[in-house]
C-alpha cells in the first residue's frame, strides 16, 4: 500500500496542478514545465480522461506515459496546427513565469526596457496569443517577491487590467490558476486581483505574504490544499514519476 | 531541335549568398534549434552582407548573425536554443547592448504575417497581441483593425492588423529535394518553411541530398512534399546543412556542440577560438572540424 504519511510538498503541488484541469473536458492540455506535465497526466489518469496531450513536439499521445516516457500516438499536432488550436480556444496552457503581477500580467520575455533589456529571456513566445484566446494557468516552483512583483517589466501574458471591456475581442481572457510551491491562487479577488484559494499543508499566510510584493486577497481565510488520495499517490510515485523529477522542482 | 527541359536550379552556398544584398529582409526557416538553414547562415557569415532585417522563429541562426553584427532589425516570436542554456547568448548580447531593433511578437503573429504576405494581402486580423506589450515593441508599425460586422450583441471587435511580413529572400533547409526545387521534409514537423518561401521574392532551399524527382516522390508520403517548383529559385545540396540544429529523420541536434557554441560566446577569447576553428573556412572545413569535435567529445 502507498503510504500517505510521508506526502511531500511536491506531491501536493502535483495534485494542485492536476486540479487546474478539473472540468476541462476534451481540449488540449499544454503543460510547459515538468510539474505541470505531471499534473496534466495525473488529471488524465483520474478525472479527465478526454484531455488531449502532446509529446511536446508534434505528436498526440494515445496513452499517458511517465515523465520522459514514450506512448503510442493518436494524432499529429505540428507547431502550425498548435496555432490553429490556440485560435480555436480548445486548449488550456500552463506556462512558467519570470514575473506575475496582482492582475495576472506575466513576463517571460526579458527584464528591463523593451529595446535594451538588462537580461534577455525567450521573448514573448506564445504568451500573448495563449492568454487572449483560451484558459491559461501558471506554475511557479519558487514563490518569491521577485516573481510576484508590483509591475512586470514586459507584458507577455495578458492580465485582467489590460482588458478593454468595450472590445469583445478580449472576451476569452481566463487566467484560471496560479499554482506555486506555497499554494493555489486565482484572480477572483476584488477587480480580478490575485486571491489565495488554498495554502499547502505547513505553509502560513505570513510566509506567502513575505514572499509576495503585493497584497493577496483572501490570504487569511484560505484553507489548506487537499492531500493526494492514495490512488493519486500511487500514480505519481509508481506510474508517472518514478524517477522523482518532481523533487527537482520542489525539494522535499 | 533541342528538347526543352525544366530549369536546373542547383547552386553553391556561396552562389546563393551572392544573390543577396546588404539591407535585405530575410526570412530564416526552421524553428528554434530545429532544421535551421545553418550552412546558408554560415555562408552569410563568410560574406560582407550586413544591415539585415531578419524574420524568424529564432534560434542559433539569429545568434550567429548577431555574433557578426549583421542584424539591424529582427522580427521574431521567440529566440530559443530549445535545450540548456535555452537563451541564445549572442542574441542576448545584441539585445542588452541595444544593437538591434526588436519587433518582438506572439508566435502566432509571425505565422499570420507570413500568410498575409503569401496571399499578397496588406494584413490579416488576429487576436494575439491585444493587451500585451507586443504593440509597444513595434512603435507605430503595428495597428488595429475594427470589424465591419458587429457581434450578435451589436458590439464590434477590434483586432490586431498583422502586417504582411514580405521578404526579399527566404532561406530554408529540408531533408530531400530535386534540382528543380521540389522538396520534402522527413520527420514530424514541416515548421513554416513553405510559408517563408511563399512570402519571399527570392527563395533558396538547402537539402541534405538532391535526388531525381522520381526518387523524391517515392521517398516520402505525398503530404510531405512541402515545396514545389513555383516556390524555389535555388537548390543547394548541403549534407549536414542544418547542423548543429536537428533535422527530422536525418539527424538529431548536436547537443554537445550547441553547448560548446553557447559556452564559447561567453568571452571574446573563447569566441575567437570558436570562429578560428569553425567559421573561418568553407562549409567542408566546418563539417570536418565538427567531426573532429565529435570524436574528441565522445
Amino acid at each position: 500500500m502507498t503510504s500517505t504519511e510521508t506526502i511531500t510538498r511536491a506531491e501536493v503541488c502535483a495534485v494542485a496542478c492536476a486540479e487546474i484541469f478539473s472540468g476541462a473536458g476534451e481540449i488540449v492540455a499544454s503543460p510547459m514545465t515538468p510539474m505541470a506535465q505531471l499534473g496534466a497526466r495525473l488529471a488524465r489518469l483520474t478525472t479527465e480522461p478526454d484531455l488531449l496531450l502532446s509529446d511536446g513536439e508534434a505528436l498526440l499521445l494515445a496513452e499517458t506515459p511517465p515523465l520522459g516516457g514514450k506512448s503510442p500516438i493518436e494524432g499529429w499536432i505540428p507547431f502550425r496546427k498548435v496555432f490553429d488550436v490556440v485560435a480555436s480556444g480548445r486548449r488550456h496552457v500552463v506556462m512558467g513565469a519570470n514575473q506575475i503581477d496582482r492582475y495576472g500580467n506575466q513576463n517571460l520575455s526579458a527584464f528591463g526596457p523593451l529595446h535594451q533589456p538588462t537580461r534577455q529571456m525567450f521573448g514573448v513566445r506564445g504568451a500573448p496569443g495563449n492568454t487572449i484566446n483560451h484558459p491559461t494557468s501558471y506554475w511557479v516552483a519558487k514563490h518569491s517577491k521577485r516573481v510576484f512583483c508590483d509591475k512586470v517589466d514586459i507584458v507577455s501574458g495578458v492580465g485582467y487590467d489590460k482588458v478593454d471591456p468595450d472590445n469583445p475581442a478580449f472576451r476569452f481572457l481566463d487566467i484560471h490558476r496560479v499554482v506555486t510551491n506555497l499554494g493555489v491562487f486565482d484572480f477572483g479577488g476584488p477587480g480580478h486581483t490575485m486571491r489565495a484559494r488554498s495554502l499547502h499543508p505547513g505553509v502560513t499566510a505570513d510566509e506567502v505574504a513575505d514572499n509576495t510584493s503585493f497584497e493577496i486577497a483572501g490570504l487569511a481565510e484560505a484553507g489548506e490544499t487537499r492531500l493526494p488520495t492514495e490512488e493519486e499517490l500511487r500514480l505519481i510515485r509508481e506510474v508517472l514519476d518514478p524517477k522523482q523529477v518532481r523533487n527537482k522542482e520542489v525539494p522535499a | 531541335m533541342v528538347e526543352k527541359t525544366m530549369r536546373d536550379k542547383r547552386m553553391s552556398l556561396d552562389a546563393v549568398i551572392g544573390e543577396l544584398r546588404s539591407g535585405m529582409t530575410i526570412g530564416l526557416g526552421g524553428w528554434g534549434s530545429r532544421r535551421k538553414p545553418m550552412a546558408l547562415v554560415r555562408a552569410l557569415l563568410r560574406s560582407d552582407i550586413t544591415d539585415l532585417t531578419v524574420v524568424t522563429y529564432g534560434g542559433p541562426d539569429l545568434g550567429l548573425l548577431c555574433s557578426a553584427g549583421k542584424v539591424r532589425k529582427a522580427y521574431y516570436g521567440f529566440v530559443s536554443l530549445d535545450s540548456a542554456p535555452f537563451y541564445d547568448p549572442w542574441f542576448a548580447k545584441a539585445r542588452t547592448s541595444g544593437q538591434l531593433i526588436a519587433r518582438e511578437m506572439d508566435e502566432g503573429m509571425l505565422k499570420c504575417g507570413l500568410e498575409a504576405a503569401a496571399a499578397r494581402l496588406p494584413f490579416l486580423p488576429i487576436r494575439a497581441g491585444l493587451g500585451s506589450d507586443v504593440p509597444n515593441f513595434w512603435d507605430d508599425e503595428l495597428r488595429t483593425v475594427t470589424s465591419p460586422y458587429p457581434d450578435a450583441d451589436g458590439r464590434t471587435e477590434t483586432l490586431i492588423a498583422m502586417p504582411a511580413l514580405k521578404l526579399d529572400a527566404a532561406l530554408v533547409h529540408l531533408n530531400i529535394g530535386d534540382k528543380h526545387g521540389n522538396a520534402a521534409y522527413q520527420g514530424v514537423d514541416p515548421y513554416f518553411d513553405d510559408l517563408y518561401c511563399l512570402a519571399a521574392e527570392r527563395r533558396y532551399v538547402s537539402v541534405e541530398r538532391v535526388v531525381e524527382t522520381e526518387e523524391l516522390v517515392k521517398a516520402v508520403p505525398t503530404q510531405s512534399l512541402l515545396l514545389n517548383r513555383m516556390m524555389v529559385d535555388g537548390v543547394v545540396e548541403a549534407p549536414g546543412g542544418a547542423h548543429f540544429t536537428l533535422a527530422g529523420e536525418s539527424y538529431g541536434r548536436d547537443e554537445k556542440f550547441q553547448r560548446h557554441y553557447a559556452e564559447a560566446a561567453k568571452d571574446p577569447e573563447t569566441w575567437q577560438t570558436f570562429v578560428d576553428t569553425y567559421l573561418s573556412g568553407s562549409e567542408d572545413d566546418y563539417q570536418a572540424a565538427v567531426a573532429k569535435f565529435a570524436q574528441e567529445n565522445q
